[in-house]
């Protein structure tokens, strides 16, 4: 079969364009990172890496994507940093609005759901963030609230989002919820394996996901308050 | 031009303005400093087609300049009117592209005891539209004094969506209910379409939903017949849909109200049926 010289030439052309290229302003940029939350019976714990690259550089090695919202929640984000810092500055300022209003702070649940339509008020140009709350709802029980770019929610017992989520989530599901595993005992978390096992699951992100690693800043919320924890990871 | 029409009808004086207008949408109108917190407010992007600037975004492999935002979808939900009331049935998976956000979503969304409200497409749009519904149905009643029609209850949720049609909201909802007139079975669209009938599926799903529903329906079934049905439909669509999974959720609407039948693991209906083969 002959294919003639010109009608390959054209083919070349259309693979090794050389003419001007539109690029068009991208309001999103990825700046990677991984968060994990897991809730016990009295406790929970969110838990992020401190990387922020862009590309191939890493920016800094000192910026935890867990932000302190109350005495009993704890926000983990991850995505895109300038819409991370956004949101947890309308968060701060609706929590305080409601503190002033209502005259008590508010529940993890309440803040999940008025974080839910913050994130809906912009489905047409969102905030590209995943977030994760973790903290204790009334009755003094861990819960995690896991949320996509748009607002869609609902309440788990673990959650990890971020670059490396999609490497933590089967993980966690073994070894926190006992899928795939038949005839063992169902033991509840205790604070310490919980810490352990997340420690263990981040080494193992940092190994495998390029946007993971630097540091693992913890913070453990129970009753007594909010405990924060900082372990080294692979700098690399 | 639309607007001209809706000022001779006299409809301009009392319609929201919420409606897309590109011409308003050019100037950044969100007010940053009341976050929404009395009025509903929805930030557009300045200059550009809400819709053409998400698509590249969120539907594309490698979206725009290595940024993609993944939302949740994906599923199979199914309703049925029979001699006694009305079934749903709806699986748990919630997916972003490839991956499984969760096998344990609740795509049932319990507007009041007799009101039920199911979600396939969009996750957050669902959530988000139906708890809106589920607002109006509330201040109906208070201003009413008595429970919204299954009928009113969908054209509320239809006209609402209606208004934002083209900007790439995707919601494939049914709206159950028991009212005055017996039981009642909506289909709802992110177009604004709404059909009512006795038998719907939606999902990705949906397809492997109705051939197992056909094959078994008839309208006389009893009450254990037809929790079977429902389950096994839903199901066969984890079986084959990839979107689909986790556990399959059922609730029966009766005169009474709406129960909670079940909330089954696909796995274990799998061994379940596989024996009962034998």
């Amino acid at each position: 079969m002959m294919i003639s010289a010109q009608n390959y030439g054209d083919k070349m052309k259309e693979y090794h364009y050389t003419g001007p290229v539109e690029h068009k302003f991208s309001p999103y940029a990825f700046n990677g990172g991984t968060v994990l939350a897991v809730a016990g019976d009295d406790f929970a714990i969110v838990a992020s890496d401190t990387r922020l690259s862009e590309g191939y550089t890493i920016h800094s090695r000192d910026s935890p994507k867990c932000y302190k919202l109350t005495d009993t929640t704890v926000l983990g984000c991850s995505g895109f940093h300038g819409d991370c810092l956004t949101l947890t500055k309308i968060i701060e300022a609706r929590l305080k609005m409601y503190k002033h209003s209502n005259n008590k702070t508010m529940t993890s649940g309440a803040i999940a759901a008025m974080l839910s339509t913050i994130l809906y008020g912009r489905r047409f140009f969102p905030y590209y963030v995943y977030n994760i709350i973790g903290g204790l709802d009334e009755e003094g029980r861990g819960a995690v609230y896991s949320f996509d770019p748009v607002g869609s929610y609902q309440r788990d017992s673990y959650k990890a989002g971020g670059s490396a989520s999609a490497m933590l989530q089967p993980l966690l599901d073994n070894q926190i919820g006992f899928k795939n595993m038949e005839k063992v005992e169902q033991l509840p978390l205790s604070l310490e394996k919980a810490e352990q096992l997340i420690k263990d699951v981040f080494i193992s992100a940092a190994e495998r996901d390029v946007y993971t690693g630097d540091a693992l800043k913890l913070c453990i919320v129970t009753k007594e308050g909010i405990r924060e924890e900082i372990m080294p990871l692979r700098k690399d | 031009m639309k607007m001209a029409l809706l000022d001779v009808c006299g409809i301009s004086d009392w319609v929201k303005e919420d409606t897309f207008n590109p011409e308003s949408a050019s100037v950044d109108r969100v007010n940053h400093f009341s976050f929404a917190a009395r009025e509903p407010e929805f930030a557009v992007p300045i200059g550009v087609d809400p819709a053409e600037f998400l698509k590249p975004l969120t539907e594309s492999e490698d979206g725009v300049e290595g940024v993609r935002i993944k939302l949740e979808h994906g599923t199979t939900t199914l309703a049925f009117k029979f001699q006694h009331g009305v079934m749903v049935a709806v699986d748990s998976r919630a997916s972003s592209g490839s991956y499984v956000s969760t096998q344990m979503f609740k795509k049932v969304i319990e507007i009041n005891p007799y009101l039920l409200g199911t979600m396939s497409g969009s996750a957050a749009d669902c959530v988000y539209w139906e708890r809106v519904l589920a607002k109006e149905c509330r201040i109906y009643k208070l201003r009413n004094k008595e429970r919204i029609s299954v009928s009113a209850a969908s054209k509320l949720l239809a006209n609402m969506v209606a208004n934002y049609r083209g900007m790439g909201l995707s919601m494939g909802t049914m709206i159950c209910g028991w009212d005055k007139k017996g039981p009642g079975l909506y289909y709802v669209d992110e177009d604004g379409l709404r059909l009512s009938g006795n038998m719907f599926s939606t999902g990705s799903g949906s397809s492997y939903a109705y051939g197992v529903m056909d094959s078994g329906f008839r309208y006389d079934l009893t009450v254990p017949e037809a929790y079977d049905l429902a389950q096994r439909a839903i199901f066969h669509a984890t079986h084959r849909d990839a979107y689909s999974g986790g556990t399959v959720n059922m609730y029966h609407m009766k005169e009474s109200g709406w129960i909670k039948v079940s909330q089954e693991d696909v796995g274990d209906l799998y061994h379940r049926f596989a024996a009962e083969k034998k």
